[in-house]
This record gives C-alpha cells, sequence and structure tokens, in this order.
C-alpha cells in the first residue's frame, strides 16, 4: 500500500497522464480494476483544439510530440468521461492545466465537487503550449499557483514538474511549501528534430516534448535528487519501459511511477510493470 | 481490437523494397474490415521505438484454395509494406515462424456504396503503396458483384503491385507509371473518368488524394480517401495522428480514420 495525500494506492504503478487518455480507451487491452491509480489527460477549462500537425515524431529510442493539450474542456469531461472512470474502482488523478493561477483555481473548484475524483495533478510543465514560460520554471509562479489552488480544494494535490530548469529541487521545494501533496517528475524534455528532405522542422509546432526510454536517465536522476530533498511524496517518471526501470526510480526514492510513452508501444505494459514490481517488493 | 502475439507465415519481397507478410491472427482477420489497420511492433528493442501502422491488405483463407469449400475458414491477415525505414527494415528481416505483436483491428474503414444507386459501381485509385488496403476492399466489392475498375499508379512496371490480383477478382485495370514503362504516362489521376453514381475510394500519397478529392467534389461523386498519418498509440489516446476536418476541427487518423469521406478533409496544413 502506497498513499499519496488522502490517496491509498494499491500497487505504486500509475499511468501518466496524456498517454492513457481517459482509461476507455485502453479497455480489454488492460485489467484497468490492477492500476494503482489513474492520472487522465490534461484538461483545461475551455476546450483546446491543439496543435498543427505533425504532431509527433520518432527520435532515436523516444518521441517528440506537439499535441498541445487537445481536450474538450472541464465540463465535458465531467459529464462524458467522469462516469466511466469513477465505475473502474481505482482511483482517479485528474490533470488540469491553465494559462494562469486563475484558471488552475477555477479547475480545482469545479473538481472539487465531484466525489470520484480522488486528485488533482496540475500540469504546471506542458512544453506545448504558447506561453512566456511554464509555470514549473519559476519557482515564485509555480508557488502562488499551488497556494492558490490548494486554498480551493481539499482533494489530494500532485505538481507535475518541468526538466526544462537549471534547479528542480527548487521548485519541488516551493509546491511543497505551498501545499502540494506531492510532486510528479518529470514531464517532457524540450527538443526538436529536422527533416534534412525539406530543411523543415518535423514538428508543426517546431519544438515538442521528448519522452521514451532515451530521457530515463535524466528523469531518475532529478527524481533522486528531489525525493532527499523533499519530505512529501515523490512520483517519478520518465522512460519507464519495464518493470525493472519503474524498480530504478523506487530505490532512487519515489514512492510511486507513472507508466507513459509505454502505454504507445504495449498498451498492457502498466500489468505487467506491476507483476514485476510487486516481486521485486516481496524479494526485498 | 486485441494484442497479440502473431506467428509469421510468410514474408516475401514481391517487388523491390515491397514486402508481403502472411500472420496467423484469425481474431483480427474474423474482425477486420476493408481499411483498417493493425499496429505492428517491428523492433523487440526500443529504438525504433514505436508501431508501425500497417493496412490490411487482406484476409488469408486457411488451406490452399483448391481445398477450401464454401466459406473459408480464416487464418490471418496479410499485410504489404515497403521498406521506408529503421521498423520496416527490420520487419522486412523477419523470418517465417518468428513472432511479432500486432494491435488491431484499428480504425475506420471503407463504407462500400449504398444501394441507392439501381447500380453501385466503384473506382479504385492506388498510388504506389497506397495500393495496400485496395485489395482487401476490391475483395468485398468483388463478394457484392460490384463493377469495379482499379487504376493504379506507379514509379515504374517494376513497382506495379497486386494487378493480378486485382485482374483475378475481375476488376477492370488501368495503369499510369511515371516514366511511361507500362501504360500512361504521368500521374494516375489523368487516366480517371468519372461517372455519376460511382464510388472512389482512393489511397496514396496526399497530393495524389487532394488532387482526386477535388475532381470528385467538382463532378458531385462519393469519394473516400485513406490517409497515412505519423502516429504513436493508434488507438485515440496519443492524439498524435490529427487530420484537420471541415468546421476547422481535428479528427484522429488513428480512430476516426484512416478513412474520411474527402469532402470532409481540409488538405492545406
Amino acid at each position: 500500500m502506497v498513499k499519496i495525500g488522502k490517496i491509498n494506492l494499491k500497487n505504486p504503478v500509475m499511468v501518466a497522464s496524456g498517454t492513457f487518455g481517459y482509461a476507455e480507451e485502453f479497455e480489454g487491452l488492460i485489467d484497468l480494476k490492477k492500476l494503482g491509480a489513474i492520472v487522465t489527460k490534461t484538461i483545461t477549462l475551455d476546450p483546446k483544439q491543439g496543435n498543427p500537425m505533425p504532431r509527433i515524431c520518432e527520435t532515436a529510442s523516444g518521441m517528440l510530440n506537439a499535441i498541445g493539450l487537445q481536450n474538450k474542456g472541464v465540463d465535458n469531461f465531467i459529464e462524458e468521461k467522469l462516469p466511466y472512470l469513477s465505475k473502474i474502482g481505482v482511483p482517479v488523478i485528474v490533470s488540469v492545466s491553465g494559462d494562469c493561477a486563475d484558471e488552475f483555481c477555477e479547475l480545482a473548484k469545479r473538481l472539487d465537487r465531484e466525489k470520484h475524483v480522488d486528485g488533482i495533478e496540475l500540469n504546471l510543465s506542458c512544453p506545448n503550449i504558447k506561453a512566456r514560460g511554464l509555470i514549473a520554471q519559476d519557482k515564485e509562479a509555480t508557488y502562488e499557483t499551488v497556494k492558490s489552488v490548494r486554498e480551493k480544494t481539499g482533494k489530494t494535490l500532485i505538481a507535475k514538474l518541468s526538466p526544462n530548469v537549471t534547479d528542480i529541487v527548487e521548485i519541488a521545494e516551493a509546491a511543497c511549501e505551498a501545499g502540494a501533496d506531492s510532486v510528479s517528475l518529470i514531464n517532457t524534455l524540450i527538443g526538436m528534430a529536422i527533416d534534412v528532405e525539406t530543411g523543415k522542422p518535423k514538428l508543426g509546432n517546431i519544438t515538442g516534448g521528448l519522452s521514451g526510454p532515451c530521457i530515463k536517465p535524466i528523469a531518475l536522476r532529478m527524481v533522486w535528487e528531489v525525493a532527499k530533498n523533499i519530505d512529501k511524496p515523490v512520483i517519478g517518471m520518465g522512460g519507464i519501459m519495464t518493470a525493472q526501470d519503474a524498480v530504478e526510480f523506487l530505490i532512487a526514492g519515489a514512492k510511486a511511477v507513472q507508466i507513459g510513452t509505454a502505454s504507445f508501444i504495449d498498451p498492457g505494459i502498466s500489468g505487467k510493470i506491476i507483476k514485476g514490481v510487486e516481486k521485486w517488493t516481496k524479494t526485498k | 481490437m486485441k494484442d497479440i502475439k502473431a506467428r509469421i507465415l510468410s514474408n516475401k519481397e514481391i517487388a523491390p523494397g515491397y514486402f508481403k507478410m502472411a500472420l496467423d491472427a484469425p481474431y483480427i482477420a474474423k474482425t477486420a474490415k476493408p481499411g483498417q489497420f493493425v499496429q505492428v511492433r517491428c523492433s523487440d528493442g526500443f529504438d525504433p521505438l514505436l508501431r508501425r501502422p500497417l493496412s490490411i491488405h487482406r484476409l488469408k483463407a486457411q488451406g490452399s484454395p483448391r481445398l477450401r469449400s464454401g466459406q473459408a475458414r480464416l487464418k490471418g491477415i496479410e499485410i504489404l509494406y515497403e521498406v521506408v525505414g529503421k521498423g520496416t527494415k527490420i520487419l522486412s528481416e523477419k523470418k517465417d515462424g518468428n513472432l511479432v505483436d500486432i494491435l488491431g483491428p484499428l480504425g475506420n474503414g471503407f463504407t462500400l456504396p449504398t444501394a441507392l444507386n439501381l447500380e453501385p459501381s466503384a473506382i479504385l485509385v492506388a498510388g504506389g503503396i497506397g495500393v495496400a488496403p485496395l485489395v482487401f476492399l476490391a475483395e468485398e466489392l468483388a463478394k457484392k458483384k460490384i463493377d469495379t475498375v482499379v487504376f493504379i499508379g506507379a514509379r515504374t512496371k517494376k513497382f506495379i503491385l497486386c494487378a493480378k490480383d486485382f485482374k483475378k477478382l475481375g476488376a477492370g485495370l488501368q495503369i499510369a507509371t511515371d516514366d511511361g514503362s507500362r501504360g500512361y504516362k504521368g500521374f494516375v489521376s489523368r487516366l480517371l473518368k468519372l461517372r455519376a453514381g460511382t464510388k472512389v475510394y482512393a489511397c496514396g500519397p496526399r497530393p495524389m488524394l487532394e488532387c482526386i478529392a477535388g475532381m470528385c467534389i467538382k463532378e458531385n461523386v462519393e469519394c473516400e480517401v485513406s490517409l497515412e498519418e505519423k502516429m504513436a498509440c493508434g488507438m485515440g489516446a496519443c492524439l498524435g495522428c490529427a487530420v484537420k476536418v471541415a468546421g476547422n476541427e481535428y479528427k484522429l487518423a488513428c480512430k476516426d480514420g484512416p478513412v474520411f469521406s474527402a469532402n470532409k478533409i481540409i488538405w492545406l496544413r
């Protein structure tokens, strides 16, 4: 049993935001009931159309994406997606994003009324939306956002952090001081790829977020740095493809992990990782 | 839709750089519709990382055709692919008996001409590897005894794929090559003669599809195109394979497509 804020997880393996849709997409391909928790695709206050194509591109042992938080907005989520999620019987953590602290607050207020929402993950770190910078790149902005959301909800609050910073520890500390129950890291690393035939970027958005096994060493190092410096539980992610990868994050100090890009390659991978992690926990 | 480990029954180069692979996958064969695709994991490792979306080329029946009586039992599917990069290269080197992960059937396929017309007919237009899903479609059209003409566009005569398969099904055939080594010299779209009541199905390079879509809209002929987009998951989770459609909104090639009504697509990026 793992505890993140008020949420009790039967195992430390969650599925990461943006890589598992709203769970119904994976029905029949994985036993959803076995998951530690489900973190849903990021929603915003108003619907978002997303970025121009192409939105993804494969790179060496990884992929770049610039989806641009395409989603139908919080009202649609509550009406259309939450009823399905609430029937699974697994903690539901809703990832939210906004352009400013007010939007995050409004989202938290709406979700706070929903009893089937167990937690809120603040996506302070999506690299694919047009803004001056990411909230998670600025410790004051992180502190202000988390603090104002904290006043709006008693639900478990997780701040999702960006690796695109000089010192991730100070951002994690700011989030925890402001009242976050946990921090999750890492979101994607900003990258780009160019098509030499056309001389143009391979992504419509020019830059995108790098994920997959190629980012694991960076993720692991950041999880280790944060975990030894904060008291709140750390949720580790970044390139986890196997149970062994997940165990590495737990050894580095994470209390739980999230499986992201791996679900695209093998939709049932989280089930396999859960089994492997349980085996490791028993022999430990 | 299921994720299965399928045994490779055969994997042959049928033209330079083009391979046909037969896979033991009864479940997918039984549930597949023309125009649907499968996500094939090419590598056992993580480079290349993503699966490759490949359309279902045709169904494979149990035993030899001579032994079949009545309703043939379905054994698996065939995929037809061009070696274009790391993933398809690895795929082309796989041996009979090897196992590959395939997820499918995925997406929305073609819809057959409706009975609204007294005598429905179909025109199939294939550009290069775009021929892959059209053989399965031609088989279904033949079953329904729908009059079909196939237009194949290829680089040279060496790269004309599946002509025999279409002929065997009783379809009319017209060929265009870039160099004129067989048939008409030039774009296959130039050969097309549309008539009212017919339905056009096209798969191939985007400029070809755009051109055919334009012709069909102008002549008020129904047209479906199968699009190819870069994809990660293939099942509507990553939202990577967006296609801009009328109303200025995005649909997903994997879930809403890959087959779309030509008049819905906004071609300019």
